[in-house]
């Protein structure tokens, strides 16, 4: 067992990945037997991330070194005898591990609800390929310490969720989409390798650890900076570099929408990873909070205004994630922004808009995978050609309502108890944040009505494929259950899981260097 | 003879070029380019990084004695970056293949059906 906790970072990358590759040849075995290796993985999978994040919650959050190949340490001592510090390794702290839960979550409900979704249709087998393949890039984003392999699994996130949205190639929307996105995130990608190239030829080196105890913060680093900035925030699907993200969300498959987003949160906590553990305090961080305050109120705004205004249920959803990428920026930004103080309300910002990120995951995740039932049911996703949903799909309606409160923050969903966190500090830092940020939950809440009255009230419609199967009940219930627990008892979670993931970001830069350094 | 900064100012424009077909061109294939005019602008810049004047391979087995190298980091880079490069060529081309297909053209303004 502790061998397994041991490796478990790497055996996150590996196990999907290997599964990836070997689930074209098991589908030649037939359906029975890829979906059982496909649930497989997917459960071996989870439960790695589980241990994994029972060890490092287990020791508070305190980051963990893992270097491939490494017996004898971080060291690599050639038969010369001579000592290279230069190694493959994985750093986990507590932020880490929290990403890795969230990743984790999303990836199960969604290869299981698959498994009802593709034996309807065609093109199940490429579907669970790609889908691993993205798992694995995003647990690679998410535990590397290394700034050009995280640029590698960058690419790989890029290239296997572009897949996913335009494998169906004979639906001509999903071919539109999957080049804008392609197009968009290779340039993200390119920024951000740009920016590696900067910092090398800068300082010689590509582990974050070193790059941040030797960095500077001289012209060319806050030009690397930009750098990074901007392509992390397009590849997060940050306003105005959003326009991706309606066209990804709503054209790909609807339980790998759900995935996406997962995705996009991974890129963001690289740029997390980037401002606090990278550059910390040797640049002005101050302006760099506003900035980023400035990027989530226009985020918040925009994607619950666009939202408002969608007639088509998967790009509804789409702009809604959108605007909730905003938030978690708000709690971050507001906590960048007043780092150097450090009072309370800053710490209290950064555990919101850290929370905020699993429970959009699930809420968005539950609306997303109901959506493709309601779209399953009604073979439109038109909201003014449904109606009548809720008198033949009871169980959907009241969860797509857990789902939809859940995302407005309306108690007691999980989604208040981060939001709140969010208002009463950003309220703290300007009353101007917390008014939009309110006012912008509010409107969602509009826009959720909105769909609900569209697609679930009115007169029973004729022809309706009403039962849901039970392959897609359940995930959907799991990530409602999830909903409702964080809600519920959100103390014990922000203790548990959030604090340490905001501790590793806010005061862990120390202990991160320190570990690969040794000293500190 | 040195050729100084030269590698960097051609690497700048490159990428220069590359964001502004990419910004300006309405063909789709025309974008593809521009994105992989960026890449290698982006992959020149990573190699020179590396170069050191009048540098040998950085191959230590048989070296001749007090040889400047070029640093093999950079060159590692590159290759990886370039065989990333051509995955995501090949698959932006394949989706301009099928927008080909279903619309009939590969005019921007024509492929617009996402709007909103």
């Amino acid at each position: 067992m502790t061998a397994l906790t041991n490796h478990a970072p790497v055996l996150l990358i590996a196990i999907p990945l290997l599964g990836a590759f070997a689930v074209p040849l098991i589908g030649k075995l037939g359906r029975g037997a890829r979906d059982s290796f496909v649930g497989l993985i997917a459960l071996i999978t989870a439960a790695v991330a589980g241990l994994l994040a029972a060890s490092v919650f287990g020791r508070a959050g305190a980051p963990g070194l893992y270097v491939l190949g490494g017996h004898q340490g971080f060291a690599f001592p050639l038969p010369s005898g001579m000592s290279v510090p230069i190694r493959i390794i994985l750093e986990v702290d507590g932020m880490s591990a929290f990403m890795a839960l969230i990743t984790a979550l999303v990836t199960l409900t969604a290869s299981f609800f698959s498994f009802s979704y593709w034996k309807e249709r065609s093109g199940g087998t490429m579907f669970y390929a790609l889908l691993m393949l993205l798992t694995a890039g995003i647990f690679g984003m998410e535990l590397t310490g290394d700034m050009f392999n995280f640029f590698v699994f960058l690419e790989i996130t890029s290239i296997a969720a572009c897949g996913l949205i335009g494998f169906r190639v004979w639906l001509r929307n999903s071919q539109e989409a999957g080049f804008k996105v392609m197009a968009l995130y290779t340039l993200s990608g390119l920024f951000v390798l740009l920016a590696v190239g900067l910092l090398y030829g800068q300082y010689g080196g590509l582990n974050i650890a070193y790059l941040a105890s030797a960095l500077t913060g001289s012209t060319i680093d806050i030009v690397a900076l930009g750098l990074l900035l901007t392509g992390l925030a397009l590849k997060a699907g940050a306003v105005p570099l959003h326009m991706w993200a309606p066209d990804a969300y709503g054209e790909a498959p609807a339980p790998m929408s759900a995935v996406l987003v997962a995705n996009s949160q991974a890129s963001l906590y690289g740029l997390f990873r980037i401002l606090f553990t990278l550059f910390g305090v040797t640049i002005s961080v101050a302006a760099l909070g506003w900035i980023l305050i400035a990027l989530a109120l226009l985020t918040i705004f925009v994607g619950v205004t666009m939202a408002l205004i969608q007639n088509d249920i998967k790009r509804l959803i789409a702009y809604s994630a959108v605007s909730q990428i905003g938030y978690m920026l708000l709690g971050v930004g507001v906590g960048l922004a007043v780092s150097v103080a450090k009072p309370d309300f800053g710490f209290v910002a950064m555990q919101g808009g850290i929370f905020h990120m699993l429970n959009d995951a699930a809420c968005i995740g539950l609306l997303f995978l109901a959506s493709g039932v309601i779209i399953r049911a009604t073979g439109t996703r038109d909201l003014n050609k449904m109606g009548g949903l809720a008198h033949s799909m009871k169980w959907t309606s009241v969860l797509f309502i857990i789902g939809a409160f859940a995302l407005a923050g309306v108690p007691p969903f999980n989604g208040f108890a981060s939001k709140f966190l969010i208002y009463e500090a950003a309220f703290k830092l300007s009353p101007f944040l917390a008014v939009v940020a309110v006012l912008s939950s509010i409107l969602l809440l509009a826009v959720f009505v909105k769909v609900f009255q569209a697609a679930f009230l009115g007169a029973k419609p004729e022809g309706l494929q009403s039962e849901v199967p039970m392959g897609m009940m359940v995930p959907m219930v799991a990530l409602a259950l999830v909903v409702i627990v964080f809600g519920l008892f959100p103390g014990f979670f922000v203790d548990k899981i959030v604090t340490p993931a905001a501790n590793a970001l806010w005061y862990g830069r120390d202990a991160y260097m320190s570990l690969v350094l040794g000293g500190g | 003879m040195s050729i100084g900064n030269l590698p960097f100012v051609v690497a700048a424009l490159l990428v220069a070029f590359g964001i502004y077909t990419f910004l300006f061109k309405r063909n789709l294939i025309k974008l593809v380019i521009g994105v992989s005019l960026v890449e290698t602008g982006v992959n020149l810049f990573l190699v020179t990084l590396g170069y050191r004047t009048a540098g040998v391979a950085p191959i230590y087995t048989f070296a001749p004695e007090a040889q400047r190298m070029v640093l093999p980091t950079p060159q590692a880079l590159t290759l990886t970056s370039i065989v990333i490069g051509l995955a995501t060529t090949a698959l932006l081309l394949s989706f301009a293949v099928f927008i080909h297909r279903h619309y009939g053209s590969l005019d921007v303004r024509k492929v617009k059906e996402l709007q909103g």
